[in-house]
């Protein structure tokens, strides 16, 4: 008969090495007394015998087994891994057999550690020990696991918590971990931890996330059992919490709906100015535009450049947006594709003093490049903002014909910015209704890179704009 | 008006926040802090740090930014009309409440939502710069669930994206035409369209680029969103025709099912109920079986006829008592598909019979070994050592199953 002890700490890699041995050496498991440092030696043991060394298979799931299993708390667990590990000698494919009863029992083992060992991850509270303002912060828990989980759990914390100091005290085996060291003790005492303020934040969060409405104690105890409550901080106040909860949920059913909060009229008032339509008080229009917000845009133009004409004009004329030079000036297309336009207007005999001009997007997009500003098209979401004002003036001056130069126009006033090109020329409608003409912008003239292609182009604007002349 | 503590601030932004549903800190990527240059670890799958009574599960910090709100939804709490008290945290109330839990272990991170304050962008904003300033400047490596607002912009989405683990929006009710009864200002083809740009996001996330490098990972644990139950008239069918099509439209990790619960301060629109727990529990495993069970939706709802489960017996079992005929099925012959049809078989059950019968025949003790829940499972199943006789097609086995006849109250 021989007698093994295997200590507390390092055990998985103790017992492996004796079990190799004792394999090699082909030792029955009946000759075999296996026990922990506490137990005394049996009266018939013997001192085992110098090991032979030799090369022993074993299906590596049973490794796998094996190192979990040795941290249960059953003082037989180390002779039943050997006692399964000798039948797996002659029949390697037990492993893979789920009701052969000894492994069976093995498998619940190693699931009652592994339960320990996510519970232990999850159920150790540390407490603050150094101070707030150290540069390496130290904390502490004490824990009481079911089994000897602190060893195979350890990792698991130097992992997360790698840059602060802690120690996990358990009336078993410590672990602490110190300026990025882990080490194993046994025997420590109860620390005294301070108090932490944190804590007192943690019941005020476990008190106040709790559903009085739905009660399900028992779904809570079968993941959170009664054993581990003496060392959680919040579970102080499940009794209470508990015993409460039919009166709040009845208080809840029982009180009649109260009277919304005068803040909520001010409040939706707001909200309805972001979903529907302009609606303000007659020549309020321009000092809103003026102060708008609803996109970032406004946080690196200078200003919104305002549409500019008769209030009562027969022909509107919208653009993309302002460039540098309206931006500056504050006024739309006065800029090298506004004085083009002018130049088109007049030939096409259309008078720019009689129509309103505006923009689509009423802030200039740009990216800074050095000393210069690169003009950027607005996205559709910009637009799509925008087009807000543009609806509350073409509200206003009720136009009978609305002429939109280029994509960014026809995109906001007839929700299509596609093919220019070939829809040019051609009399579309907004969602309301009105008559829209979809030109090219002045701006694709100026781009075109020669004469030739830029002369063609400016018949085309110019014809549009004929169109638009005869249509009034 | 007094300024209000923290405690004060946190006792009505989790309160305010418990109507969420999700707490999942799973499916993330694997990362930890051994090079001790920062905070935080995830191994790919959720701890559960405590469990409140009414037995969910606090994983995460779950918190709003704020309760203030523009919106009139009337099952929330925090709609414009309420009456309950106000509050908001700043960027660093968050961060330093974040850090401190984690560092004591009592949380995995955080789930931060809020309530539209200002303008959705605004909102949206601010919920960034928190999960920023957790990431960069804290080195935190935790798990971060960002609830997103659908109509803030592009942009905004696409950092949230990049600093969270997962992010959500919430569907609400299982129908369009509910959600804006209920919630006049929210759009359902705006939720649509804000989870159809997560999906592409995270598609677009998977490709290697031109030079083979990746690009960094875009909520690596993937979307999630809630229903309300019971709030609305939409059967069983309805809910769960809705969720299979978010599942596969948007490739959610999770559908969320919320039993609609009294709020304090309610509105007069919404007459208060007892939550449908009951009803809640039988979805989620509806939704289980239409994952992992290979189970068709008209296969489940059509058990009974009005297009609702069966209460008082799970949705798996109600269609075995409605297809006895394919049972009872000999567990050494049965196909994958058939044994994880049999009531009381699990998926990871299902898996040991078919590696043992590799081996051997099995018998029916092996199956309690196994893990099967037997007193289920025994009435469709044949096994070495036992036949289930006539039980299979006896009258009253459904009898055997349903909770006893309670009494009604008199009060």
């Amino acid at each position: 008969m021989q007698h093994v002890v295997i200590p507390d700490i390092g055990a998985a890699q103790i017992w492996r090495e004796k079990a190799r041995g004792f394999l090699a050496s082909g030792i029955a498991p009946d000759q075999i007394l296996w026990g922990e440092v506490s137990s005394d030696a049996d009266l018939f043991a013997t001192q085992p015998p110098a090991h032979k060394q030799g090369t022993i298979t074993v299906p590596r799931s049973f490794v796998a087994l094996a190192n979990t299993v040795v941290w249960h708390n059953d003082p037989e667990r180390f002779a039943r891994l050997y006692a399964f590990l000798w039948r797996l000698r002659t029949a390697p494919h037990l492993m893979s057999d789920r009701g052969d009863s000894d492994l069976a029992r093995l498998r619940n083992m190693e699931k009652n550690v592994r339960r320990c060992q996510h519970k232990m991850k999850a159920f150790v509270r540390f407490r603050e020990i150094g101070c707030e303002s150290d540069k390496r912060r130290s904390f502490a828990a004490w824990f009481e696991p079911t089994h000897h989980t602190v060893e195979p759990t350890a990792q698991f914390f130097v992992k997360r918590f790698a840059d602060m100091d802690w120690r996990i005290v358990t009336p078993h085996v410590s672990a602490i971990f110190e300026q990025g060291r882990l080490s194993f003790v046994t025997g420590q005492p109860k620390p005294d931890l301070p108090d932490d303020a944190s804590e007192d934040l943690w019941i005020t969060y476990f008190r106040n996330i709790f559903n009085p409405a739905r009660l399900k104690v028992q779904a809570m105890q079968s993941e959170m059992p009664k054993k581990y409550w003496k060392n959680l901080p919040e579970a102080a106040s499940i009794p209470d919490l508990i015993a409460n909860a039919p009166t709040r949920a009845r208080q809840m059913a029982e009180s009649a709906p109260t009277l919304p909060p005068k803040r909520m009229a001010q409040v939706q008032a707001q909200l309805a100015a972001c979903t529907s339509a302009w609606k303000g008080p007659e020549g309020a229009l321009e000092k809103d535009i003026a102060a708008c917000t609803r996109c970032p845009l406004h946080r690196s133009a200078t200003q919104a450049v305002l549409g500019e004409g008769p209030k009562d004009a027969s022909l509107m004329v919208v653009g993309e947006q302002p460039g540098d030079m309206e931006d500056l000036h504050g006024k739309p297309f006065i800029g090298p594709a506004g004085q083009l336009f002018d130049d088109v207007a007049a030939a096409a005999s259309l008078d720019r003093t009689s129509t309103y001009i505006t923009n689509a997007v009423k802030h200039f997009k740009f990216q800074a490049k050095g000393r210069r500003r690169i003009h950027q098209r607005p996205d559709a979401d910009e637009i799509a903002h925008c087009k807000w004002w543009l609806d509350a003036e073409v509200d206003q001056v009720k136009p009978e014909l609305i002429v939109a130069m280029g994509a960014t126009a026809a995109q906001a006033l007839t929700g299509n910015g596609a093919s220019i090109l070939s829809r040019r020329g051609q009399i579309e409608h907004t969602a309301t209704g009105q008559p829209v003409l979809v030109t090219l912008h002045p701006a694709y003239l100026l781009r075109q890179p020669d004469a030739q292609r830029r002369s063609e182009a400016k018949d085309l604007l110019l014809n549009d704009l004929e169109v638009a002349t005869r249509f009034l | 008006m007094t300024q209000k503590t923290l405690d004060q601030k946190l006792a009505i932004l989790s309160d305010a926040a418990k109507y969420d549903a999700s707490c999942a800190s799973s499916g993330s990527t694997k990362r930890d802090s051994r090079d001790g240059k920062g905070l935080g670890s995830n191994d790919g799958s959720g701890i559960c740090h405590a469990y409140a009574p009414d037995g969910r599960c606090i994983s995460l910090l779950k918190i709003l930014m704020t309760n203030f709100c523009i919106y009139d939804c009337s099952y929330c709490i925090n709609r414009v009309s309420s009456n309950v008290k106000r509050a908001r945290f700043s960027v660093d109330e968050v961060v330093k409440l974040t850090i401190e839990f984690y560092r004591r272990n009592y949380i995995e991170g955080l789930f931060l939502s809020s309530g539209v304050i200002r303008s959705p962008d605004d909102t949206m904003s601010d919920m960034v710069q928190i999960a920023r300033k957790l990431r960069h400047e804290e080195n935190f490596r935790g798990y971060i669930h960002l609830k997103t607002i659908p109509d803030a912009a592009p942009e905004l989405i696409e950092q949230a994206g990049l600093l969270a683990d997962r992010l959500s929006i919430n569907v609400e009710l299982p129908t369009d035409a509910a959600v804006q009864h209920y919630a006049p200002e929210k759009k359902p083809e705006q939720i649509r369209k804000a989870m159809a740009d997560v999906r592409l996001r995270k598609d677009a996330g998977k490709d290697r680029s031109f030079s083979g490098k990746r690009l960094p990972r875009f909520a690596p644990a993937g979307q999630s969103t809630q229903m309300i139950i019971g709030a609305d008239g939409s059967n069983d069918a309805a809910i769960l025709g809705q969720s299979t099509r978010l599942y596969s439209s948007y490739k959610l990790k999770r559908v969320y099912y919320s039993a609609f619960s009294p709020i304090p301060d309610s509105s007069a629109k919404l007459p208060l109920i007892r939550p449908p727990l009951e009803r809640e529990h039988r979805l989620y495993q509806a939704d289980w079986l239409l994952r992992f069970y290979e189970f068709e939706l008209d296969e489940i709802t059509s058990v009974t006829a009005d297009g609702n489960l069966d209460l008082e017996v799970d949705p798996k079992l109600a269609w075995a008592l409605a297809h006895r005929a394919v049972f009872p099925l000999d567990v050494n012959l049965a196909s994958r598909e058939m044994l994880l049809r049999v009531p009381g078989f699990g998926v990871k059950t299902v898996t040991r019979i078919l590696s043992t019968r590799r081996h051997r025949a099995l018998r029916y003790d092996d199956l309690i070994r196994m893990g099967a829940s037997m007193k289920k499972a025994r009435a469709f199943i044949t096994a070495g050592g036992w036949t289930p006789g006539a039980l299979t097609d006896s009258a009253n086995l459904r009898a055997r199953f349903v909770p006893p006849p309670k009494q009604l109250s008199l009060f």
